[in-house]
């Protein structure tokens, strides 16, 4: 504490003014919401006195912003690491306080508890270890950065070496994602795990077309993957077509949906899109909950037929008369695994596909045009692009690519219901796009791995997967605004190699 | 002579609310010849563009265009068709380039609607067929003879965004004639220029008059670049034509002196100022 | 035509669509001076009603609920209190470090912000609907008629007078108050009121300090007059709100009432006529339609396309 005290240029009495506001202001958050519970009783509701949550909640908002003054002041990185990882346990202590209490938990884990098993030591430390190291190694000691400084740091070499690479990166993904089964084959949660995420994958390089690439905000793309979805629930119950054939279907039916609703929408500007698409989002949602006859209602669709492999044989263990079974084509065991396998290859397929799509549209016509028009829509009208064109393109083939996955989805799953199709989805798809960077392929795959194979990995975690969700979005964005790949490569160069465009910018 | 007429403006009036920002106004401009409008700030010379190139719809009048195959109502036509089908091409006194792509790509983006007819609505780009590869080819020919024009060639691969902003002129210039327009319509082109950028602009405007024999309507401040380039000037104020004519007869024209001086204020003024401001225009 | 019923349906709409004016204000306030929608606006709606019902609550324990007026009025200010810390909190962490940065980069965060908070309440008090008691009880009967009584509840006139009240208080606020001309020169230009010596930070700051207040007295309102809320009750009642501001003209004080009121009206009508259930799709249908032919809303001004 005293070089924080004699470095600083701040008087103490000025820090002690700044934490004494944000005590304030910490206990005010805190004091009903965390203080005082609201306990459901026979005879009605009833109140639970927390005052330890409190008192923890003003401690960790002190500690941290502390923290904050000594990284303001650019002092001790150590101090600043030492912190911020104080405050991160308080409040981790504070959660594991709320299972304790709650009678909800069958079995309630407290903080001393989890230090019994090994594992979990472990765990705490290594996430401890996590949260200093990444403190100390973003804390900033210096107070000007120059140009060349700049240049020269590592987050810049980085982006060169990332930027100069793409393409390698890229194919060492694929090659990656095409293993992975290999790697994982017998371990079904892994198979499950790997296939949500490239749902998600797919959704975002999808949407990215949408609001990366066209720069049109849509809060709403949901809407395209039910469609998908039901479509194709619907089609293979009511007229028994198969995957194969209601795969394209679905796709049709997700693009012709996006121009019946783009059309009269897509004059709006920016954020009345926005708010037009979520409506368009929740009004989707209300029907197939009220439109019992033919969704369901709540309660959705079930046993969807599985694909076929490619119409060739089935997954199931015993097949009707006159069917191939898989492993009966192959001459190999059966296991249930392969079925899930073979969903993988193919979400991986579909999802690969919709990104080479997406790249070969980038270098065309039309793809410039859905450029140029999120960078200035009226220069595109005096060159005589049609913006309403322009954009229901990109809005039709983004929902065309919502579709093929919300089939793929439907066959998955077995299940649909309007449960999946929620706005937090769309803002979930949302996210990934914008935080892997506006128009970036490989951005979309980090934040899906980020947004989506963290949290399900934390299952255990439950209830507070959603709330560390939205705290990660805000922190996401606070720290890379403009996400976090967010490099435009240019769709073609005359005079220079992609290296000196590359560290031109840089420099 | 007739044959000679490119553009047709009459009686055009654009209202906004109560403003009447361009008062029944007519005036031709001609192929192969530089038209220059001039006028104070807030004539209405912006607006006049902005009605010529379907950005308002003009309250009354009749605009049209002698292209090629025969006359066209540009009031008519909606915003972005007037540049697709009729070939009016324009720049912004505000620059509007896309600023995050390349200097090379803006000008690719010009040539969309050719490009996107030979790409079959994308599909022949997507599989990469001789169609498309061909006219993709040809609109790199074109934007390559726009950066030599402009003297950007070296500049194609930066962002447009991080150009100087001389440049960016030129490229939004070049950028339009992309096009390949039969009106080009310049807004202040010359605004920020320094004096040796402005003689260059003005040889560019020359060269695409003689070269590429298309009509251009210029609005203009800098009194220098209006006299030595432009064929012919039409002087707007308060939105009403008060002069057109060639350079000289519009220069010494008194209500032009007048609209540019105004001389109704100069009652307010105090005396020492007015007498300076009388003097000026002797001097000149 | 059954009058009596048409008259309660009246009354049923024009009290939901208090409720969703006082959020809509908040709306068009943030809307008009930073141009952006606050995602989070509806859980700070939420916020308001549980730290209305806790207080609520407090105020049973305490054995002091029978004197109706305090208790309201407790509940009314310690609920407006807390949640304007709560807006206050919003555009500290969500809006103000990306003001000037990426649009779409505030949008994320404040989503972020409203997933944050939800989930929030939810861990910190149950995910179970919470239910109270009627507390204030009875109303006027305003007409008999054979098959039905139109009743105007003492809850209703309290919600349409207290809304009355605050719309005339925080209109003057706005129309006479030095902090309501920096707001409105923020809204113009907030770059020149910085340089004209307007403390921009904090007038933004004030704005979502107001909407906060506002809103979180709908929350009072929903918690007195249903008697349950949960910890998802922000998210509808946000985007019927942010509608009725754009129904009314976004940036418009009044027209955010106005919106509010004509929500409220349909809602009521259409539940009352013709499906309940599609309630939801009639007010994003409206939504839509008067962004298509009127994206300007019945009181805002048309937006100049500037080239
Ligand atoms: N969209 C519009 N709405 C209202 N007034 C406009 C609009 N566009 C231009 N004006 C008004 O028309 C007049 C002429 O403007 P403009 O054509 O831009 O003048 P300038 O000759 O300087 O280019 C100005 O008074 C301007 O305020
Ligand atoms: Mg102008």
């Amino acid at each position: 504490m005293s070089s924080l005290l004699t470095s600083a240029r701040v008087t103490p009495a000025e820090i002690a003014k700044e934490l004494a506001f944000f005590a304030v202001i910490a206990f005010m958050m805190s004091i009903m919401i965390l203080g005082v519970e609201t306990v459901d009783r026979p005879t009605g509701l009833e109140l639970a006195l927390r005052w330890d949550l409190v008192i923890l909640a003003i401690a960790s908002t002190l500690v941290g912003r502390l923290g904050l003054i000594v990284r303001r002041e650019h002092m001790s990185r150590l101090l600043q690491a030492v912190l911020i990882v104080v405050s991160a346990v308080m409040v981790f202590e504070m959660f594991v306080r709320f299972r304790d209490m709650d009678d909800r938990w069958a079995a309630p884990v407290t903080f001393d508890m989890a230090f019994q098993s090994v594992t979990s030591v472990i765990v705490f430390v290594a996430m401890i270890a996590v949260v200093f190291a990444i403190a100390y190694f973003s804390a900033s000691t210096k107070r000007v950065v120059t140009e060349e400084e700049k240049a020269q740091s590592i987050s810049s070499r980085l982006q060169v070496a990332y930027r100069t690479n793409t393409k390698k990166i890229g194919f060492v993904g694929i090659l990656f994602f095409f293993i992975f089964p290999l790697l994982f084959g017998e371990n079904r949660s892994a198979i499950d795990l790997a296939t949500l995420v490239m749902i998600y994958i797919m959704l975002g390089w999808g949407l990215n077309i949408v609001v990366g690439l066209a720069g049109l905000l849509d809060l709403g793309y949901v809407a395209f993957y039910a469609v998908g979805a039901y479509s194709y629930a619907l089609l293979s119950q009511h007229f028994g077509l198969s995957f194969w054939l209601c795969l394209p279907m679905a796709g049709i039916f997700s693009a012709s949906f996006g121009i019946i609703l783009g059309f009269p929408v897509l004059r709006l500007r920016g954020d009345y899109l926005a708010i037009v698409t979520l409506g368009f989002g929740e009004i989707i949602r209300v029907v197939l909950i009220n439109w019992y006859n033919l969704t369901g209602g709540p309660d959705g669709i079930a046993s969807i037929e599985r694909p076929s492999f490619f119409g060739l044989a089935e997954f199931s263990r015993r097949v009707p008369e006159g069917v191939t079974s898989f492993s009966d084509l192959f001459g190999i065991d059966y296991s249930s695994m392969h079925r899930l396998i073979f969903l993988y290859y193919l979400i991986l397929i579909l999802a690969l596909v919709t990104n080479f799509v997406t790249m070969r549209l980038r270098k065309l016509p039309i793809g410039r045009a859905w450029e140029a028009l999120r960078e200035d829509e009226i220069a595109c009208r005096s060159l005589g692009i049609n913006p309403t064109n322009t954009k229901l393109s990109a809005f039709a083939i983004g929902a065309m690519f919502g579709g093929f996955a919300g089939a793929f989805f439907a066959t998955r799953q077995g299940f649909i219901s309007p449960e999946s199709f929620t706005f937090l989805e769309s803002a979930v798809i949302l996210a990934i796009v914008v935080m892997g960077g506006m128009g970036s392929q490989i951005g979309v795959v980090l934040a899906a791995i980020v947004m989506i194979g963290f949290p399900e990995m934390f299952r255990e975690l439950a209830e507070y997967r959603m709330l560390i969700f939205g705290a990660g979005m805000v922190a996401i964005m606070l720290w890379r605004p403009r996400g976090l790949l967010s490099f435009r490569d240019p769709t073609i160069l005359l005079n220079m190699s992609k290296k000196e465009k590359v560290a031109g910018e840089n420099s | 002579m007739t044959d000679n007429k490119l553009l047709e403006v009459e009686h055009l009036t654009m209202r906004f609310g109560g403003l009447v920002a361009i008062d029944n106004l007519s005036f031709t401009a001609n192929k192969r010849e530089i038209t220059a409008i001039i006028g104070p700030n807030g004539a209405g010379k912006t607006t006049v563009f902005n009605c010529l190139t379907g950005f308002y719809v003009p309250t009354e009048g009749r605009l049209t265009l002698h292209a090629k195959d025969g006359p066209r109502l540009l009031e008519r036509a909606e915003g972005f068709r007037i540049s697709r089908n009729n070939g009016v091409a324009r720049t912004f006194q505000n620059i509007r380039l896309f600023t995050g792509m390349t200097v090379l790509e803006n000008l690719i983006v010009a040539q969309h609607n050719r490009l996107m007819d030979a790409s079959l609505f994308s599909l022949a780009g997507l599989f990469n067929l001789k169609r498309y590869a061909s006219a993709e080819k040809e609109a790199l020919e074109r934007a390559k003879f726009w950066l030599n024009k402009t003297g950007l060639y070296e500049f194609a691969d930066w962002n447009a965004g991080n150009l100087p902003y001389g440049n960016q002129r030129r490229l939004e210039i070049a950028r339009a004639m992309c096009v390949e327009p039969s009106l080009l319509c310049l807004d202040e082109p010359a605004a920020g220029l320094n004096p040796r950028e402005s003689a260059e602009l003005n040889l560019l405007l020359q060269s695409i008059r003689d070269e590429q024999g298309i009509g251009l309507l210029l609005i203009e401040h800098d009194m220098s670049v209006v006299m030595q380039i432009s064929d012919h000037v039409i002087v707007l104020d308060y939105g009403k034509k008060i002069a057109d004519g060639n350079p000289d007869a519009v220069k010494n024209d008194p209500a032009v002196i007048r609209a540019y001086l105004g001389e109704e204020e100069d009652d307010e003024l105090p005396p020492e100022v007015a007498s300076d401001l009388h003097l000026d225009p002797k001097a000149q | 035509m059954d009058w009596a019923y048409f008259l309660q349906q009246l009354i049923n709409g024009l009290t939901l669509g208090a409720i969703y004016g006082l959020i809509a204000i908040g709306y068009t306030m943030v809307y008009g001076i930073i141009g952006m929608i606050n995602f989070a606006h509806g859980e700070i709606y939420m916020l308001g009603a549980f730290h209305s019902l806790i207080t609520f609550l407090i105020c049973q324990a305490a054995g002091i609920s029978g004197i109706l007026p305090l208790t309201l009025l407790l509940m009314l200010v310690v609920s407006m209190v807390m949640t304007s810390v709560y807006g206050w909190g919003v555009e500290r962490i969500a809006y103000r470090p990306l003001r000037g940065s990426f649009r779409l980069a505030a949008l994320i965060s404040a989503i972020g912000m409203s997933i944050f908070l939800q989930n929030f309440v939810q861990i910190a008090q149950g995910a179970r609907v919470k239910a109270m008691q009627p507390f204030i009880k009875g109303g006027i009967t305003l007409m008999e008629s054979p098959n039905f009584n139109v009743q105007l509840s003492y809850m209703q006139i309290i919600i349409i007078v207290l809304t009355f009240v605050l719309m005339v208080v925080f209109s003057t606020l706005i129309a006479k108050t030095s902090l309501g001309r920096a707001q409105r020169a923020c809204e113009q230009d907030r770059t020149m009121a910085g340089l004209l010596g307007i403390n921009v930070d904090r007038t933004i700051s004030t704005t979502f300090v107001m909407g906060a207040a506002l809103a979180s007295v709908a929350g009072m309102m929903v918690t007195l007059y249903y008697g349950v809320i949960d910890f998802y009750i922000g998210f509808l009642a946000g985007v019927k709100a942010f509608t009725a501001a754009v129904l009314g003209g976004i940036g418009s004080l009044p027209g955010a009432m106005l919106g509010g009121l004509l929500i409220g009206l349909i809602e009521s009508f259409w539940s009352g006529y013709l499906t309940i259930e599609y309630k939801d799709v009639a007010t994003f249908g409206i939504l839509v339609l008067v962004l298509i032919f009127r994206p300007w809303g019945l009181l805002g001004k048309p937006e100049v396309e500037k080239v």
